[in-house]
């Protein structure tokens, strides 16, 4: 399977890489590590007249220790960011998460940028952050900003990104005497999850995001406050569901992903400690 | 466009169309039929390769992706008529029948210890999950792994 016919630019820094976008306008589409978007030109599901490759940017490529956050370039890879001591000792949860995704193969080339960027219901990161009430860093022609994780995921494939803008920085609170889990319901070893839910316990705050639940990624919101109100994991679980609209497909059924969540959630409680 | 990459130790240089698939540029332009096309949707592994000396999908990335770096195929293993200690494993373990996914398999085998020198039986399953194999059930291509590196 080969892609329509695009041009093709290679961004030397990511100053250069939002003036390619701001000359390009709508034609134009990043491409980071190509594990999302290049299986989607092959299928042709997209046809970017031009591509942006901002794959070698090494200044978007770090995990550094801010104080509170960890800040984590959007360029950096999966792999990096699962085998990196900082995230593993600060955000276990994100670092497990991130293991999950898809082989060894695709964590060498994805991004955890590309992955939040694609706003994927079916992808893991977007519900770890969601979990850990993270943040969003974006550059673009009216300056940066930083959304929060709760208003960056506006829709099916659809965030809070505009045409001309380019996120640069994922940021993630510390918080390394947290307990978590990431549950993970799939049926062959490499694939995305059916369903699957994060699960973060932090002093007495508790986070939950979901996988496969909905349009966009979610926050299982319910839970965390039965949790806060001293609900125990089984009572607090049978909320996981609540205000979701799952999808159906060939895998699951809306009932089926409605169960899945509730027990997925009730042991990633569990795992938690509660 | 002009895309130039380093296949084997050996400079390899075409003019491409942006939209060339590694694995494409590989087979096509450089002639080396080793790896091969099984899914072509980055699910079976046959394809891989190493980019900078780690195992990627190469029917995943694009041929300019890869200009000026450097490309490791199956073909560059061998040292001359001595097989890669992955590949010799693989001989006397009985580690392939057809033979379709092994070109792929012996690539991720070696990015994996690569990075897990150490690596358990339960690691060495759980590092090859990106590449499928119909025919052996596995268990000779773990051994095979575990015959060159792994913890024993
Ligand atoms: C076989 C396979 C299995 C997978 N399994 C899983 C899985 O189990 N779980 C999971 O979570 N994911 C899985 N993935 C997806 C993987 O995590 C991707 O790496 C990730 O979703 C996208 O990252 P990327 O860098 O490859 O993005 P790309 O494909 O390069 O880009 C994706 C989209 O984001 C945009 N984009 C990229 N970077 C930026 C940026 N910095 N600013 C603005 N826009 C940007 C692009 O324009 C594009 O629209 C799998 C992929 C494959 C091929
Ligand atoms: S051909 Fe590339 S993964 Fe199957
Ligand atoms: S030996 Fe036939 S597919 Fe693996």
């Amino acid at each position: 399977m080969i892609p329509v016919a695009f041009d093709y630019e290679r961004a030397t820094s990511a100053e250069q890489a939002l003036s390619l976008l701001a000359e390009h306008g709508d034609d134009a589409k990043l491409i980071a590590g190509g594990h999302s978007l290049l299986p989607l030109m092959k299928y042709r599901l997209a046809a970017p007249a031009v591509l942006i490759d901002i794959g070698r940017l090494e200044e978007l490529s770090y995990i550094r220790d801010e104080g509170g956050e960890l800040a984590i370039g959007a360029l950096t890879r999966h792999f990096d960011v699962e085998n990196s001591d900082l995230v593993q000792s600060q955000v276990g949860l994100l670092a497990a998460a991130t293991a999950e995704v898809g082989d060894p193969q695709v964590r060498h080339r994805g991004t955890i940028g590309g992955a939040m960027a694609h706003g994927d219901p079916a992808s893991d990161l977007p519900a770890a952050l969601i979990a850990l009430g993270g943040s969003l860093v974006i550059d673009g022609p009216s300056g940066r900003r930083q959304v929060d994780v709760d208003s960056f995921f506006t829709g099916f494939l659809e965030t809070a990104l505009s045409e001309e803008e380019m996120l640069v920085e994922v940021r993630v609170p510390k918080m390394p005497e947290s307990t978590w889990s990431f549950q993970k319901f799939n049926r062959r070893a490499q694939d995305w999850a059916i369903v699957g839910s994060a699960v973060v316990i932090n002093n007495d705050s508790c986070g939950v995001g979901l996988v496969n639940m909905d349009s966009r990624p979610i926050r299982a919101s319910a839970v965390e406050e039965a949790i806060s109100n001293g609900a125990s994991a089984t009572e607090a679980s049978e909320l996981a569901a609540e205000g979701c609209e799952p999808p159906a497909d060939i895998n699951a059924g809306v009932d089926y992903r409605r169960h899945l969540a509730r027990v997925l959630t009730r042991r990633g409680l569990e795992e938690s400690g509660r | 466009m002009q895309v130039t990459i380093n296949i084997n130790g050996q400079s390899v240089s075409h003019d491409v169309e942006p939209r060339t698939l590694l694995v494409h540029f590989i087979r096509e332009q450089a002639a080396l039929t080793g790896t091969n096309i099984g899914c072509d949707s980055s699910s079976c592994g046959a394809c891989t390769i190493h980019l900078n000396g780690e195992a990627v999908k190469s029917c995943t990335m694009l041929a300019v992706q890869a200009d000026g770096q450097e490309v490791t195929t199956i073909e560059g293993l061998a040292d001359g008529d001595a097989l890669h200690p992955m590949q010799q494993a693989f001989h006397e373990c009985h580690a392939l029948q057809c033979g379709y996914c092994t070109p792929g398999m012996v690539m991720a085998a070696v990015s994996l210890l690569d990075e897990k020198p150490d690596a358990t039986e339960a690691e060495v399953r759980e590092g090859l999950e990106g590449n499928l194999c119909r025919c052996t059930g596995y268990h000779n291509i773990v051994k095979a792994v575990l015959q060159v590196g792994g913890a024993k």
